[in-house]
């Protein structure tokens, strides 16, 4: 929707609006901690952050009470008070003083009210072609309706049948035996069929919740009561629609987030992670209500749990990840590369004179300098010592290191990431172990839960040890990031060997020595994990790490030491 | 009948008893699937005697959604070099997206829209990212499956 106002839809709340925050009944699901003695502390940990989880009816009591507000302050109606709020991305205060300034423009940007007067249409200028004119008009010309009338700004009317002779015919479908019509108030009739698959499509396909006439050019604006008139009975549609003004509601407010997970309505509050400058000292990582694996971000677009590292090293990670992933780069360690566009070069014949098939730059395949200036020694190339060539040599060297030394981390992200994914495996795999168990030793479900544990606690490591190496990339080289790397060894050398005692196998003698095993070990990661995670954002707290890359809102690194 | 047949159904029978308007002619309506036009624009433009042609694809839920349009590239067929066509022939204008077609507009009343797009051109030029859209991003088959971000609302 467009306004006349210098409002971005990134606009949020000021920072004192805490008629957000809401008491929440219960904490998170307790855990089950059957077989272990770690109790979880209850102060909160230096990784964790606070946050609280709301339903979707919890969040509509909130709109409802600043629908309640507006419509009390201004006295409208409350489905007006809604759509103006919606126009100003909820922005209460702000809306508040634009329409204490001028309650008709502001009605009319909104599109609750017509201009005063018809706008010349050559001003509406659109991307193509502001005098489109004469067909237009010519498919529509018979049935639109007439000038408008102004100044009214009754929002729903419902019009029977006209009463002369003339039937009406629908402009959209030309069905004359359409006997019911619509029209907001600009009284442009279109028949309740057409009305209703176009408000149908609108929410359902376009996932839009502000529903204009159709008509061209009119910018007025459905009420959810004429919404619900439109959809007739479909009470699906229409609460989607509901669900579509609540998402428009939490993704305006930046102490809300709104669950990424598919089919899930649930939103989290969390106004400790809601400021760009905390994303420097916590990863605030939460998980709504509905399901305790719900995890997501609440500071970034990421949908999982990427402590330790903060947001803007973990985006800037993927991102690379994802651009460097096309085939052509690792051919590069195989092949040159051009020194003037870098796109890739295969030698492919005996000749040394090479020619970039896409800038057409040449040079030589020994000494990578320009062919330029290999005067007539041709096909023997003696100026391996060259400046020229060196430095493109330099490059080239310098680009193939960068290119290992990403591969080092990669290759260990990417082993963990696999690990992780092939998880689902080994938990029917151990699940067929635990039930064996069960069966040759004497150890009842309850004592063999000790396997599931064990495999959750592995599963939750790789995460962080995944996660840990886009951080090393991009740590900068000194004793903190030797201290990092240590912690990391430790977690990592703990993983492995739970990880190997879970697929041992059992012989029923030594079933038991295996249970304590793997429980130790277990108590041990968890001991690791949390020794990893706890230092990484105590370091963030005392501003230790430092990157080899500028990173958004930290220092810029002193010098570039990889 | 399905309301798209119906709405096309009349939209053709106008075409035939009306006409077109200069420079645009109705090339093939077989069916109510896909139409092809072709347009011109006349008088003294960047485009002056070139012919392009249009691709009409409708969908059962046309007009209420828009139609799928673009131009023609083939043996025979140009895009028109325009700052907002691509040379794959698809073209970046609001009247074709979500928010700015209207179920009121027509398969002439774009035809018409696109012709004045083309008159009032003062460049010769694609879309400043053709290649990245055409080539590395590999354009999707579909136009409407692509969200364009409109270029300036001059042109
Ligand atoms: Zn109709
Ligand atoms: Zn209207
Ligand atoms: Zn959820
Ligand atoms: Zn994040
Ligand atoms: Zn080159
Ligand atoms: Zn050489």
């Amino acid at each position: 929707m467009s306004s006349d106002y210098e409002l971005s839809d990134n606009e949020y709340y000021d920072e004192d609006d805490d008629e957000m925050m809401y008491e929440d009944d219960d904490g998170s699901a307790s855990e089950m901690d059957v077989d272990f003695k770690i109790t979880p502390s209850a102060k909160p940990k230096s990784y964790e952050i606070e946050y609280e989880s709301l339903t979707q009816p919890q969040v509509e009591k909130l709109i409802t009470q600043d629908v309640e507000d507006i419509s009390g302050i201004f006295g409208v109606e409350p489905d007006v008070a809604s759509l103006l709020l919606r126009h100003f991305n909820w922005n209460k205060e702000r809306l508040i003083e634009k329409y204490m300034d001028n309650a008709t423009a502001v009605s009319v940007a909104a599109g609750l009210a017509l201009p005063e007067k018809a706008e010349p249409s050559s001003s509406r200028s659109r991307s193509t072609g502001s005098s489109l004119g004469l067909g237009i008009r010519r498919a529509t010309r018979r049935n639109t309706a007439e000038q408008p009338k102004s100044g009214k700004t009754k929002i729903l009317e419902r019009v029977s049948p006209p009463a002369d002779d003339q039937p009406f015919v629908c402009p959209i479908c030309f069905d004359d035996s359409q006997t019911k019509t619509l029209s907001l108030s600009c009284e442009h009739k279109f028949c309740s069929e057409c009305w209703n698959t176009y408000v149908t499509s609108k929410i359902r396909t376009e996932a839009e919740h502000w529903i204009t006439c159709m008509a061209e050019d009119c910018k007025l604006v459905a009420t959810d009561e004429f919404v619900k008139s439109a959809l007739k009975d479909d009470a699906k549609t229409f609460a989607r629609f509901q669900e579509l003004v609540v998402r428009q509601f939490v993704s305006c407010n930046k102490n809300l987030k709104y669950c990424p997970y598919p089919s899930c309505t649930h939103t989290v509050s969390c106004p400790a992670g809601a400021s760009k400058s905390a994303l420097t000292t916590i990863v605030p990582i939460v998980s709504c209500g509905a399901n305790a694996s719900h995890k997501f971000c609440f500071g970034c677009a990421i949908d999982a749990d990427h402590r330790p590292v903060v947001c803007g090293v973990a985006k800037m990670w993927l991102q690379k990840c994802q651009d460097d992933s096309e085939t052509a780069n690792w051919i590069k360690s195989n092949t040159k590369e051009c020194s003037k566009c870098q796109s890739t070069i295969e030698k492919n014949g005996g000749c040394n004179h090479m020619t970039c098939k896409k800038c057409k730059y040449e040079f030589c395949w020994v000494c990578m300098g320009p062919w330029t200036e290999h005067g007539t020694a041709w096909y023997s190339c003696n100026r391996y010592d060259e400046k020229a060539s060196i430095d493109a040599r330099d490059a080239q060297s310098r680009s193939r290191a960068s290119l290992e030394r990403y591969l080092h981390y990669y290759n260990r992200w990417a082993n963990h990431e696999q690990s992780a994914k092939l998880s689902v495996e080994l938990y029917a795999k151990t699940e067929r172990k635990m039930e064996e168990m069960q069966i040759t030793s004497d150890m009842t479900w309850i004592e063999v839960q000790f396997m599931k544990k064990a495999m959750d606690e592995v599963f939750k490591c790789r995460m962080t040890l995944k996660w840990t190496y886009a951080m090393a990339y991009y740590l900068a080289k000194n004793n903190q990031k030797e201290l990092f790397e240590d912690n990391q060894r430790d977690l990592e050398r703990a993983v492995e060997e739970l990880s190997e005692l879970i697929e041992s196998s059992i012989d029923p003698e030594s079933a038991l020595a295996l249970r304590q095993k793997v429980t130790d070990k277990t108590v041990y990661v968890q001991k690791r994990n949390e020794i990893m995670l706890e230092d990484t954002a105590n370091g963030y707290l005392e501003e230790r790490w430092n990157w080899n890359i500028a990173v958004d809102g930290f220092d810029e690194p002193a010098e570039i030491a990889i | 009948m399905a309301v798209s047949t119906r709405r096309l159904q009349k939209e053709l029978t106008e075409i035939k008893t009306n006409g077109t308007p200069v420079g645009i002619k109705l090339l093939q309506a077989d069916n109510f699937e896909s139409w092809f036009l072709s347009i011109e624009v006349l008088g003294d433009t960047l485009y002056q005697g070139e012919v392009f042609a249009l691709k009409f694809r409708f969908d059962s839920q046309y007009p209420i959604s828009a139609p799928a349009v673009q131009f023609v590239v083939d043996d025979y067929y140009k895009a028109p070099v325009h700052p907002h066509v691509y040379s794959n022939g698809h073209i970046c204008a609001s009247i074709l997206g979500s928010e700015g077609w209207s179920p009121v507009l027509s398969v002439i009343s774009v035809c018409i829209t696109l012709q004045s797009m083309l008159a009032f051109a003062k460049e010769r030029k694609r879309p400043p990212d053709n290649d990245g859209y055409v080539i590395r991003a590999r354009a999707p088959e579909n136009p409407k499956k692509t969200r364009f971000v409109y270029h300036d609302d001059e042109v």
